[in-house]
C-alpha cells in the first residue's frame, strides 16, 4: 500500500482529532478510524468531547462537537494530550479546536465551509483565517471538500441534504491515507452497518474511497505518511469498548455469575444515561430496566427490588447521588445489596454536565446522614469500568450493602480495545442466603463469619420479617432505641465494611522511586503517561493508583510511607489526600489539584510532578 | 401447591404501640382478616410503608415486608414487584407519606399502572410530628403549623388518582370492618393499581374529622355505599337515592317530586369514562353523602405484565441469550 509514496515515516503513536459540527458525523468517522487501527492491532485510546447544546446553530462556536484517538504501537493509556492530525470540518472546529493541536500537527480542512458567512460566524475577523491563527499554510490540506463528496456521488439519486451528510467519510479517507491504513476494514464495517440501505454503505464507501484517493493524488500536500507498526500483539478477539457499555456489561455478568436477575432504576442524565441505554437492550438476558420518575425512585425501587432478590442496581451522575442519599442509606440499614453508579461530571448543582470530574468522592463516601459506611469501588480505564462493575456487585451481594460504583465522564465516554473476557474465569458470587436448616433460630440481624446479614428472599417459608430504617435490635430484629444496641449495631455496620477483602494497592515503576505518584479511579491512563514521560528522561518514579477506595487496600500506609516523597493527584481540591490522610497517620503528600472538567494534560503532570521531585 | 386456609392471626405479630382508638387499629384489623380470607401465603405477600404513624403497620404484620423512609413507599413497591411479579404486593401510606412528599411516586405508580394494592390511611393530619396540617387538610384549618388556618386548598385523593389515569379507586371508614374487608379484597382482585382510601381517625391532634360517618348510624344517614350494577340508595331505609341533573347529579328523596326507583343511577365501577365516578368520588356533605365502597375497577394492561410479556417477547426474536453470546454481538476483531 505505501508504495507511489514519498516519506513514510515510521512513528510510535499518533493522535487524530475529528472536529466539526455535532452534526457533521465526526464521532463515527473517528469510531470507524479506531476500529481499523485496533483491528491491524494497535493500541487505542478515544475521547469524544460533546458539545453541552443538542444542535446549536450549525457553523456556530458552542456546536463544535470532537472526536480525539489515540493510536500506538505500544500500549497508549490515554487519547493524548495534543494532536498530530487536526480535522476541522468547518471555521468554527478550526478557531476553536486549533489549541488541541501539536504545533507541527497537520490540519485538514474543508475549504468550502470558510465562505464569508461561515468566518463570521466563527469571529474571524478577516479572510485571512490561517493567519488570524498563526497556522502555518504548508501544514495545511486545504480542499474542497464539499464540492468533491457533490461531485463523487452527482449520479448516485440522493438528495443533496444525504449527500452532504457523507462528507465526514471524505475526512475519514483522507486520514486513512496520510496512516496508510487498509479501507477494507471501513468498507466492511459500512456494509454491515447499513446492511439493510446497501445504497447508503455504497456512497459512503465511494466517499472514502474518494478522500482516499484525494490524499494520493496530491500527495505534496502532506509532508508524511505515517505508519505505525504494531510491536507487541497480545493475541485474542478483542471489540471496542465505552466505559458506559463496560459498566453495563459488568453487571450483566454479574448477575448471570450470581443467577439473579439485573434490575436497574434509573432516570436519565448526563453523562451516565448510556448505562440505562445498554441495559435497556438486552431483555433477551432478563434484564429489567425501569425509567423512573425522578433520582429518588430510581434508587428506592432498587432498593424494592434488592428486597425482593434481585441484583439491583441505580445508575447516574453527581446531582442524582444528592437525590439518592436517603434511599442509598436505608440500603446501609437495612443491610441489602444495591450497586450505586456515579458517572462523575462538572459541578456543584448542575455544574458541566457533559466534562469530567472526580469531585464526587467524598459524596460518595460520606454524603448521607448518620454513620453509613458504605463500600467505594472507582474504575480506572474504560475497559476497567467492566471488572469494577462485576466487583462492586459481588462485594454488594456477598457483604448484603450498597457498593458506590465511581467512573467519570472522561472514562464512560471513552473507549478502548477490550479483550472479550471469559467469564468462568471470573470469581465466584455467592450471596449469604439463608438455609432451610437455620429456620428455627434465623432473626434478620443474625450474621455470618464475615459480619453480613443473610439474605431472606420474600417467597421463602419459615423467613418472613420486617426490615426498616429505623434501628433494629441485634438480636430480635425489632425496633430499637436502646443505646448499647445502637452503639453495637453502628459499629457491626462498620466492621462489616471493613473486613471486606480488596486486593492490595500494585506499585509500578521504579522500586527505588525518588517520588510516588498517587491516583484513584480515572486518572489512572493519563498518570501512568507522566509517570513513563519522567521515567523516559531518567527520574526514578513510581506509581500507586487506586481503585478500592472503601476499604482502602491493607498495604496503604505502608506503600505510602515507604517512598520519601509522594504527590496525590487528582481532579477535584485534595478529596483523596484527604481521605488517606485520615486513614495513614502522618501522611502529608504533595498534591496536583486541576478542576478544568478536561482530562489531565500529561505534559502539565510531568511539569508540575518534575517540580516536586526537584525539590 | 397445596391449598391452604388462612385465619386472620396467621398474618398478626406483635403489639400495635399506635394511641388507643387510632383508626390504624381497625385498620389492621380489617387488612389481616381481608389477607386471610384472599388467601395468599404470608410468605408470598410483602407489605411496604414509608414513614408515619400508619407506616407502622408492616411491624405488626407476620409477612415480608419494610418500614421504609418518607415518601418512598409507592417507589420502593414499585421495584419490589417489577423484580419479583409472584409476590402480592400492600403498600401502606399515610395522607402526608403517600399525597406531600410522597406525591410523585403516588401518580406515577396509578399512571404505570403497576399491581400494587396502594393503601391511603387519610386522617388529614400529621400525628407522628405532632400535629401539623397535611395535603388533605381542609381550607382553613387550625393546626400547630397554621394556627390561624391554612391559606391553601387540599388534594382530594380521588382526584389525584384519576388524573394520573388511575383504574381502581374505592373508599372505606376506618371503623367499619366489613366496608374495609370488601374494598380490600376488591383491590386485591383487580391486577394493576389499585388505591383504597381509609377514611380514619386522630385521636389526639384531629379527632372528629371523619365525624359524619364514623359510627353504623351516621353512615346510614351521610355515606352511600356504591355496588357496581346496583342503584345507588341510601338513607336510614334506604328512602333517598342520586339521580342525573344535567352534567351533574343530586340527591332526590324516592317518591318525592316525581322521581321513582327507575330514575335512580346504576352504579357502573368498569365504566372506562370517569366523568360520572368523579363525581361521586368528590361527593361530601352536607348535602351529598360520602361514597364508600368500590368507586372505580376497569381493567388495563398492569406495566409488571408487560415487563414480563416484553422480556418473553424479545427473548424469543434475539439470538443472544447469556453474556459471552451478548459479547459476539459486538463488531470483534481477533489479533493473532
Amino acid at each position: 500500500m505505501t508504495e507511489n509514496k514519498q516519506n513514510v515515516a515510521d512513528v510510535n503513536d499518533i493522535v487524530v482529532r475529528f472536529t466539526g459540527d455535532s452534526g457533521d458525523g465526526m464521532q463515527l468517522a473517528g469510531n470507524i478510524f479506531s476500529t481499523i487501527s485496533a483491528t491491524v492491532g494497535n493500541s487505542i485510546s478515544t475521547f469524544p468531547d460533546y458539545p453541552a447544546d443538542i444542535r446549536a446553530p450549525q457553523g456556530s462556536l458552542t456546536g463544535v462537537s470532537g472526536f480525539q484517538v489515540h493510536i500506538g504501537a505500544d500500549q497508549v493509556y490515554t487519547p493524548g494530550d495534543k494532536c498530530d492530525v487536526l480535522v476541522a470540518m468547518n471555521a468554527a472546529a478550526l478557531k476553536t479546536q486549533y489549541k488541541y493541536a501539536k504545533s507541527n500537527a497537520t490540519i485538514i480542512i474543508d475549504t468550502d465551509s470558510f465562505k464569508q458567512a461561515d468566518l463570521e460566524k466563527a469571529q474571524f475577523q478577516s479572510e485571512d483565517y490561517l493567519g488570524e491563527m498563526g497556522i502555518d499554510p504548508d501544514r495545511v490540506v486545504a480542499c474542497p471538500l464539499t464540492t468533491m463528496v457533490k461531485e463523487c456521488l452527482k449520479d448516485s439519486g440522493m438528495d443533496n441534504k444525504s449527500i452532504v451528510k457523507c462528507r465526514n467519510m471524505f475526512a475519514l479517507g483522507l486520514v486513512c491515507w496520510l496512516f496508510d491504513r487498509d479501507t477494507t476494514i471501513a468498507f466492511n464495517y459500512l456494509k454491515e452497518k447499513f446492511a439493510k440501505k446497501p445504497g447508503v454503505a455504497e456512497a459512503n464507501i465511494a466517499v472514502i474511497q474518494a478522500g482516499y484517493d484525494y490524499g494520493h493524488n496530491t500527495h505534496s500536500t502532506a509532508q508524511n505518511v505515517y505508519r505505525i507498526e504494531t510491536k507487541e500483539k497480545k493475541v485474542g478477539r478483542y471489540m471496542d469498548i465505552t466505559g458506559n457499555k463496560a459498566t453495563a456489561y459488568g453487571m450483566i455478568a454479574a448477575a448471570e455469575k450470581a443467577g439473579l436477575k439485573l434490575y436497574l432504576g434509573s432516570y436519565p442524565i448526563t453523562p451516565a444515561t448510556d448505562v440505562l441505554h445498554e441495559l435497556s437492550k438486552h431483555k433477551s438476558l432478563g434484564v429489567t430496566t425501569v425509567q423512573c420518575e425522578d433520582e429518588i425512585a430510581g434508587c428506592a425501587s432498587a432498593v424494592g427490588a434488592a428486597f425482593a432478590g434481585a441484583l439491583a442496581c441505580t445508575s447516574t451522575s453527581g446531582p442524582g447521588i444528592c437525590l439518592k442519599s436517603e434511599a442509598m442509606n436505608l440500603a446501609v440499614i437495612m443491610e441489602l445489596p444495591l450497586v450505586v453508579l456515579d458517572v462523575q461530571r462538572g459541578g456543584p448543582a448542575t455544574g458541566l454536565p457533559t466534562k469530567s470530574e472526580q469531585t464526587d468522592l467524598l459524596q460518595c463516601l460520606f454524603g448521607r446522614n448518620g454513620e453509613s459506611p458504605m463500600p467505594v469501588v472507582a474504575a480506572t480505564s474504560p475497559t476497567d469500568c467492566f471488572d469494577a462493575a462485576y466487583m462492586a456487585c459481588k462485594i454488594a451481594l456477598e457483604h448484603m450493602t450498597p457498593v458506590v460504583l465511581m467512573t467519570d465522564a472522561y472514562i464512560a465516554n471513552g473507549s478502548a480495545a477490550w479483550k472479550l473476557p471469559k467469564l468462568a474465569e471470573y470469581p465466584a458470587i455467592n450471596p449469604p442466603y439463608v438455609t432451610p436448616e437455620m429456620k428455627d433460630t434465623w432473626t434478620p440481624y443474625q450474621r455470618n463469619a464475615e459480619g453480613s446479614r443473610y439474605w431472606a428472599v420474600p417467597g421463602t417459608e419459615g423467613f418472613t420479617h420486617i426490615l426498616g430504617g429505623l434501628e433494629k435490635d441485634n438480636k430480635t430484629g425489632a425496633i430499637s432505641t436502646n443505646p448499647e444496641n445502637h452503639d453495637l449495631m453502628t459499629k457491626l455496620r462498620q466492621e462489616k465494611i471493613d473486613k471486606i477483602q480488596v486486593p492490595d494497592v500494585e506499585v509500578i515503576g521504579d522500586k527505588d522511586a525518588e517520588l510516588l505518584i498517587v491516583g484513584f479511579g480515572g486518572t489512572y491512563g493519563h498518570l501512568h503517561a507522566a509517570m513513563n514521560e519522567m521515567r523516559a528522561d531518567g527520574k526514578k518514579v513510581a506509581l500507586a493508583h487506586f481503585k478500592y477506595i472503601n476499604p482502602l487496600p491493607k498495604n496503604t500506609a505502608e506503600v505510602l510511607k515507604r517512598y520519601k516523597k509522594v504527590v496525590v493527584a487528582e481532579q477535584n481540591m485534595g478529596q483523596f489526600a484527604g481521605w488517606l490522610r485520615m486513614k495513614v497517620d502522618n501522611f502529608v503528600p504533595y498534591q496536583f489539584n486541576e478542576v478544568k472538567g478536561q482530562p489531565f494534560a500529561v505534559a502539565d503532570l510531568v511539569a508540575s510532578f518534575t517540580e516536586i521531585y526537584n525539590k | 401447591m397445596e391449598n391452604k386456609t388462612y385465619e386472620a392471626k396467621d398474618f398478626k405479630k406483635g403489639q400495635p404501640r399506635w394511641c388507643p382508638g387510632c383508626g390504624d387499629h381497625f385498620f389492621l384489623a380489617s387488612l389481616q382478616k381481608a389477607m386471610a380470607e384472599i388467601g395468599i401465603a404470608p410468605q408470598d405477600t410483602a407489605v411496604i410503608s414509608g414513614i408515619g404513624c400508619s407506616s407502622r403497620l408492616p411491624h405488626y404484620m407476620a409477612t415480608y415486608g419494610m418500614n421504609t423512609i418518607h415518601g418512598r413507599a409507592a417507589a420502593i413497591a414499585t421495584g419490589c414487584k417489577v423484580a419479583n411479579p409472584k409476590l402480592t404486593v400492600w403498600q401502606v401510606s399515610g395522607d402526608g407519606d403517600g399525597l406531600a412528599i410522597g406525591g410523585n411516586h403516588f401518580i406515577h405508580a396509578n399512571r404505570r399502572n403497576i399491581d400494587l394494592n396502594m393503601i391511603l390511611l387519610n386522617n388529614r393530619i400529621y400525628g407522628l410530628t405532632k400535629g401539623q396540617y397535611s395535603p388533605t387538610s381542609p381550607r382553613g384549618f387550625v393546626s400547630k403549623s397554621s394556627p390561624y388556618g391554612t391559606v391553601e386548598d387540599p388534594f382530594r385523593p380521588a382526584e389525584l388518582c384519576f388524573g394520573a389515569r388511575g383504574h381502581f379507586f374505592a373508599r372505606a371508614v376506618a371503623t367499619d370492618a366489613a366496608g374495609t374487608v370488601e374494598i380490600l379484597k376488591a383491590a386485591q382482585a383487580h391486577k394493576g393499581a389499585s388505591v383504597c382510601e381509609i377514611l380514619q381517625n386522630c385521636v389526639i391532634f384531629n379527632d372528629g374529622t371523619h365525624a359524619s360517618v364514623y359510627k353504623p348510624d351516621d353512615r346510614k344517614k351521610n355515606a352511600i355505599y356504591l355496588k357496581h350494577g346496583e342503584k345507588m340508595v341510601f338513607g336510614e331505609n334506604n328512602e333517598k337515592g342520586l339521580v342525573q341533573d344535567g352534567f351533574g347529579i343530586k340527591v332526590v328523596t324516592i317518591g318525592q317530586d316525581g322521581y321513582t326507583m327507575d330514575d335512580i343511577l346504576v352504579h357502573d365501577a368498569h365504566c372506562e369514562d370517569n366523568t360520572l365516578q368523579l363525581k361521586l368520588a368528590l361527593m361530601e356533605g352536607p348535602d351529598f353523602p360520602i361514597a364508600l365502597g368500590v368507586i372505580r375497577d376497569v381493567e388495563a394492561p398492569t406495566y409488571n405484565d408487560a415487563v414480563e410479556a416484553q422480556i418473553e417477547e424479545v427473548s424469543s426474536m434475539k439470538k443472544y441469550h447469556n453474556f459471552e453470546e451478548l459479547l459476539m454481538t459486538n463488531d470483534t476483531w481477533e489479533v493473532k
